[in-house]
C-alpha cells in the first residue's frame, strides 16, 4: 500500500517567501528547489565553460604560452569537478528529478522536504568554497580524479578545499537519492502501479541506488586521502608504505557509476520528450525499465577498465572488458526503442526534439568508442590521450548536455507559463551541434596519434587540429548566447503556453502551467497510460 | 486403381504445390518490393564502411610487433562502429524527415507500444556482436602476449613474436630476462631515465637495437608516470613503490617520441624523451661508447 501523506501541510505556507523571492529561500517546495538546482547548476556550468575556454587557448598553440603550468592544471582540474558534480550530477538528477517526480507519482512532494532542501542548500557553498580555493594558494591541481601521490604532494590547502567540497557534493547527492526511493516507492498516489509510472521515474530509481550505493565509498576515499595529506597517515602514501592503485580502485568504484549517475537520468528525460514530440507511445516500455536495471548492475561491476594500464592482472583485464561491453547490450536496446518511437510518429520538428535527436547521433558515436575503449588490447594504446577526452565528452556533453537543453525546451513552458522562442532554439541547437562535433571529434585523431590529455604543450604537428578543436569550442561558447538571449525574453515577453502546450499526457502536464504550490487544485490525476498516444487521445481532438 | 488414386491425389498435391511456390512467389516478390529499398541502403552503408575502415588511416606508423596486431584489431572495430553509428544516423533522420508532422495533419501516430520479435532481436543481435568483439580482443590480447604469465621467462623456446607484456609484479631483479636487452626505467618529475645494467651506464635517451626483443622493469622515484610510444602502441604506468613490466620488440629502425601519458605535474606536457630503434651494429656502438668498466670493490 502506498501511502498518502501531505508534507506541506505542517509547513506555515504564510512564513514562505512569495515571488522571485522565494528562489532564494529555504523553500521546501519540491518545484522551487528543482528550478534553484537547475539555475544553481547553470551558474557553474558557465564558470566550467570559461574555463574550458581557457584550455582551448591555451591548446591553440603548441606552447604553454597562455598561463603558468600550475594554473593550466588548477583550471583542467576545476573544469572536471565543476561538470561533473555542480552541473550534470546536480542538474540530471537534482533538478529534473525535484521537479518531476512528485508529479510522476501523484505526490504533493518528495517524501523528506526538510533533507531536500538541506541538500540543495549544500550545493553553492562548496561550490564557492570549490571556486575560491583559487584564491588560497591554489586550487587543486591533480585532475579531477586526485590521483595519489600527486594529490598528496600538490599545495594542500587546495586539494583540501577540494576533498571538503566534493565530500559535501556527495553528501547532498546521497540526501537526494534517499529522497527519491522514498518517493518513488513510497508516495505513488493510490492505484498508480510501478509499471505504469513514466520511464523518468524508473531511471530515477536507478540512478539513485547508484548514488546511494557508490558515492559513500567516494566519500570514504576521500576522508582516507586528506588524512594522508593533513595527517601523515599511508594510506595511499608509497613513501609510508600506501598503495596508490588502492585509490584507484576505489575511487573508480564510485567514479565510473558516476558516469551512469550522469546519463540515466538523461535516458529517463529523452524517454519523456521522445513520445510527446513524436505523438508515439514510448517503444518498448517493459524493456527499457529492464535494461534501466540492467545497466545499474553491470555499472558497479566494470570499475577497473579506467586501470587498464595501471598494472591490473590479465584476468582482471579480461573480466572487465568482458563486463563493460555488455552494458552496451541494455544501452543499445535503449536506443533502437527510441529509434522505433520516433518511426511512424507525427514528430514536431521543434528545439526539444532536435536536441534530442542530436543527443541519439552523439550518444551513438560515444558509444560505439566506448565499447572501443573497453577492450584492453585497444585501450592500451589510447587510454590517458585526447581519445578518452573525446569519448567521454561525446558521453556527458553530446549525451547529458544535449538532454539538460531539450528538457529545458520541453518543460520551460510548465515552469514559467510561456513558451520559449523557436527560431533561436533551432539555431541554439545547430551552433551547439557543429560546435560539439567541431570540437571533439578532431580530438579522437590525436589521442590515436600520440597526444595525451591534461597538457599544456604539445607536438607542433598537431597544432592544425588543436586549432579546428578550438574553433569548435568558441562555437560552443557562442551557442550559449541565443540560449540566454532566449530564456531572458521568454521569461518577460513569451508567448503564453496553456496548460499543456505539447499536449502531453503524463501528470505533470494535467494541472496548471506553473503548478500551484501543492501540484493539483483537487486530487492528483491516476495516469495510466503516461504514453497513451494515438489511443483515445488523439479521438478527442 | 492404385495409380489412378495416385493420379487423382497428386493432381490434387500438384494443385497444392502450385499454389504454394505462386504463395512463394507472391512473398518474395512483396519482401523486395518493399524492401528492396531497405536492402539497397543496408548494402551501401556496408559497403561504404567497409571503403572506410580499409582506406582511411587514423594511427601512426607501425614500429613494434605490437602495432600491425593492434591496427588489425582497430580496423574490425572501426569498421563495426562506422556500420552502426551510420546506420543509425541515417534511421534518426529519415525519421525525422519521413514521418514529420506535416502542417495539414492532425491527431497522433500509430499507437505502436512495442513489437516482442523485434526487441529480442536487437537485444540478442548486439549481444553475439559484443561477444564476438570480446573474443576476438582476447585473442589479440593474447597474440601482444598479454595473457603471459608476468614472473616467467619463456626465452628458451621463444622467438621474437613471444613476448610478456605489460602488468605489475612484485619483481625481484633476476626475473628480468637474461637473454634479451633488459633496462631499468626510473621515471621522476619530469623526466625518464634508462639504466642499462649490462654496461653500467644511465642514459636520457632510449637506444635499443631493432628486432630484438627489449624487457624494461621501470619504477617511479615520486609519482604515478606513465610510459608510452604511440608507434608501438604500448603503454604502461610507471607506479612508485610497485615496479611494472613492459616489453616490447621495436621492427622499424627510426626515433620515436616517449610520452609520459599520467597528470605527473605542472611539466607532465612537457615529460618526454626519445626511444632510437637503430640496427644492431650501430646499437653495439653506442652501446660501447657509454659503457663503463665495473668499478670492484
Amino acid at each position: 500500500m502506498t501511502i498518502s501523506i501531505d508534507p506541506q501541510k505542517t509547513n506555515n505556507e504564510s512564513l514562505q517567501p512569495k515571488g522571485w523571492l522565494r528562489y532564494f529561500s529555504f523553500s521546501l517546495d519540491h518545484k522551487v528547489i528543482g528550478i534553484q538546482y537547475l539555475v544553481c547548476g547553470f551558474l557553474f556550468y558557465l564558470i566550467g565553460g570559461t574555463l574550458a575556454s581557457a584550455i582551448r587557448i591555451e591548446l591553440a598553440s603548441p606552447m604553454s604560452d597562455f598561463m603558468p603550468r600550475d594554473v593550466y592544471n588548477q583550471v583542467l582540474t576545476l573544469h572536471g569537478t565543476i561538470m561533473i558534480f555542480l552541473w550534470i550530477v546536480p542538474v540530471v538528477n537534482g533538478a529534473f528529478g525535484n521537479y518531476l517526480i512528485p508529479f510522476y507519482v501523484g505526490a504533493r512532494d518528495m517524501a523528506f522536504p526538510r533533507l531536500n532542501a538541506v541538500a540543495f542548500w549544500l550545493i553553492p557553498p562548496s561550490g564557492l568554497m570549490l571556486v575560491a580555493s583559487y584564491f588560497v594558494e591554489g586550487a587543486a591541481q591533480a585532475g579531477w580524479t586526485a590521483y595519489p601521490p600527486l594529490s598528496i604532494t600538490t599545495p594542500q590547502s587546495g586539494q583540501i578545499i577540494w576533498i571538503l567540497s566534493v565530500l559535501l557534493l556527495g553528501g547532498s547527492s546521497i540526501f537526494g537519492g534517499i529522497n527519491f526511493i522514498a518517493t518513488i516507492i513510497k508516495l505513488r498516489r493510490p492505484g498508480l502501479k510501478l509499471m505504469q509510472l513514466p520511464m523518468y521515474c524508473w531511471a530515477m530509481l536507478g540512478t539513485s541506488l547508484l548514488v546511494v550505493l557508490s558515492t559513500p565509498v567516494l566519500a570514504g576515499t576521500l576522508i582516507l586521502l586528506s588524512f594522508d595529506i593533513i595527517a601523515n597517515t599511508g594510506f595511499f602514501n608509497p613513501v609510508l608504505g600506501g598503495n596508490v592503485v588502492v585509490y584507484q580502485h576505489l575511487f573508480w568504484f564510485y567514479s565510473h557509476p558516476a558516469v551512469y549517475i550522469m546519463v540515466l537520468p538523461a535516458f529517463g528525460l529523452v524517454s519523456e520528450i521522445l513520445p510527446v514530440h513524436a505523438r508515439k507511445p514510448l517503444f518498448g516500455y517493459t524493456t527499457m525499465v529492464f535494461s534501466i536495471m540492467g545497466i545499474v548492475v553491470l555499472g558497479l561491476v566494470v570499475w577497473a577498465h579506467h586501470m587498464f594500464t595501471s598494472g591490473t592482472p590479465p584476468w582482471m583485464r579480461l573480466f572487465f572488458t568482458i563486463a563493460t561491453a555488455f552494458i552496451a547490450v541494455p544501452t543499445g536496446i535503449k536506443f533502437f526503442n527510441w529509434v522505433a518511437t520516433l518511426w511512424g510518429g507525427r514528430i514536431s520538428i521543434n528545439s526539444a526534439m532536435l536536441f534530442s535527436c542530436g543527443f541519439i547521433i552523439n550518444f551513438v558515436f560515444g558509444g560505439i568508442t566506448g565499447v572501443a575503449l573497453a577492450q584492453v588490447p585497444f585501450d592500451i594504446h589510447v587510454h590517458d590521450t585526447y581519445f578518452v577526452v573525446a569519448h567521454f565528452h561525446y558521453i556527458v556533453y553530446g549525451g547529458t548536455v544535449f538532454i539538460i537543453f531539450s528538457s529545458i525546451y520541453h518543460w520551460f513552458p510548465k515552469v514559467t507559463g510561456k513558451m520559449l522562442n523557436e527560431k533561436l532554439g533551432i539555431l541554439h541547437f545547430i551552433v551547439t551541434f557543429i560546435g560539439f562535433n567541431l570540437c571533439f571529434a578532431p580530438q579522437h585523431w590525436l589521442g590515436l596519434n600520440g597526444m595525451p590529455r591534461r597538457v599544456a604543450e604539445y607536438d607542433p604537428q598537431f597544432q592544425f587540429v588543436n586549432q579546428i578543436s578550438s574553433l569548435g569550442a568558441l562555437l560552443m561558447a557562442i551557442s550559449t548566447i541565443p540560449f540566454l538571449i532566449n530564456i531572458f525574453l521568454s521569461v518577460r515577453n513569451g508567448k503564453d503556453a496553456g496548460d499543456n502546450p505539447w499536449n502531453a499526457l503524463t501528470p505533470e502536464w494535467l494541472t496548471s502551467s506553473p503548478p500551484p504550490v501543492e501540484n493539483w487544485e483537487g486530487e492528483a490525476p491516476l495516469v495510466e497510460e503516461p504514453y497513451g498516444y494515438g489511443k483515445e487521445f488523439s479521438e478527442q481532438k | 486403381m492404385n495409380l489412378n488414386n495416385f493420379l487423382l491425389t497428386n493432381d490434387a498435391g500438384l494443385k497444392k504445390l502450385n499454389m504454394l511456390r505462386i504463395y512463394i512467389q507472391i512473398i518474395i516478390n512483396q519482401l523486395l518490393n518493399k524492401n528492396i529499398y531497405l536492402i539497397l541502403i543496408i548494402s551501401l552503408v556496408f559497403s561504404i564502411s567497409f571503403w572506410i575502415g580499409f582506406n582511411v588511416n587514423l594511427l601512426p606508423e607501425e614500429a613494434s610487433i605490437n602495432a600491425p596486431i593492434y591496427d588489425e584489431l582497430f580496423k574490425i572495430l572501426f569498421i563495426i562502429g562506422l556500420i552502426i553509428f551510420i546506420g543509425m544516423t541515417i534511421a534518426v533522420i529519415y525519421s525525422l524527415f519521413k514521418f514529420r508532422k506535416r502542417n495539414d495533419q492532425i491527431g497522433d501516430g500509430i499507437a505502436l507500444e512495442g513489437n516482442l520479435s523485434l526487441e529480442i532481436v536487437w537485444t540478442i543481435i548486439p549481444s553475439i556482436i559484443v561477444l564476438l568483439i570480446g573474443l576476438y580482443s582476447y585473442n589479440i590480447y593474447d597474440r601482444m602476449g598479454g595473457m603471459k604469465e608476468l614472473n616467467h621467462n619463456h626465452e628458451m623456446m621463444s622467438s621474437n613474436t613471444e613476448k610478456i607484456w605489460a602488468g605489475i609484479s612484485q619483481v625481484s631483479d633476476n626475473e628480468i630476462a637474461i637473454n634479451n636487452l633488459s633496462i631499468e626505467v626510473s621515471a621522476m618529475q619530469f623526466a625518464f631515465l634508462f639504466n642499462y645494467p649490462k654496461g653500467n651506464f644511465i642514459s636520457g635517451e632510449l637506444h635499443v637495437p631493432v628486432d630484438q626483443k627489449v624487457s624494461m622493469k621501470m619504477e617511479s622515484k615520486d609519482v604515478i608516470h606513465a610510459f608510452w610510444v604511440p608507434e608501438f602502441r604500448i603503454k604502461q604506468d610507471i607506479i612508485p613503490g610497485q615496479p611494472t613490466i613492459l616489453n616490447f620488440t621495436p621492427t622499424k629502425v627510426g626515433k620515436y617520441p616517449i610520452i609520459c601519458a599520467e597528470l605527473c605535474g605542472p611539466y607532465h606536457g612537457g615529460m618526454r624523451a626519445s626511444i632510437i630503434v637503430e640496427e644492431e651494429s650501430d646499437y653495439n656502438e653506442w652501446f660501447n661508447k657509454n659503457k663503463k668498466p665495473e668499478v670492484n670493490l
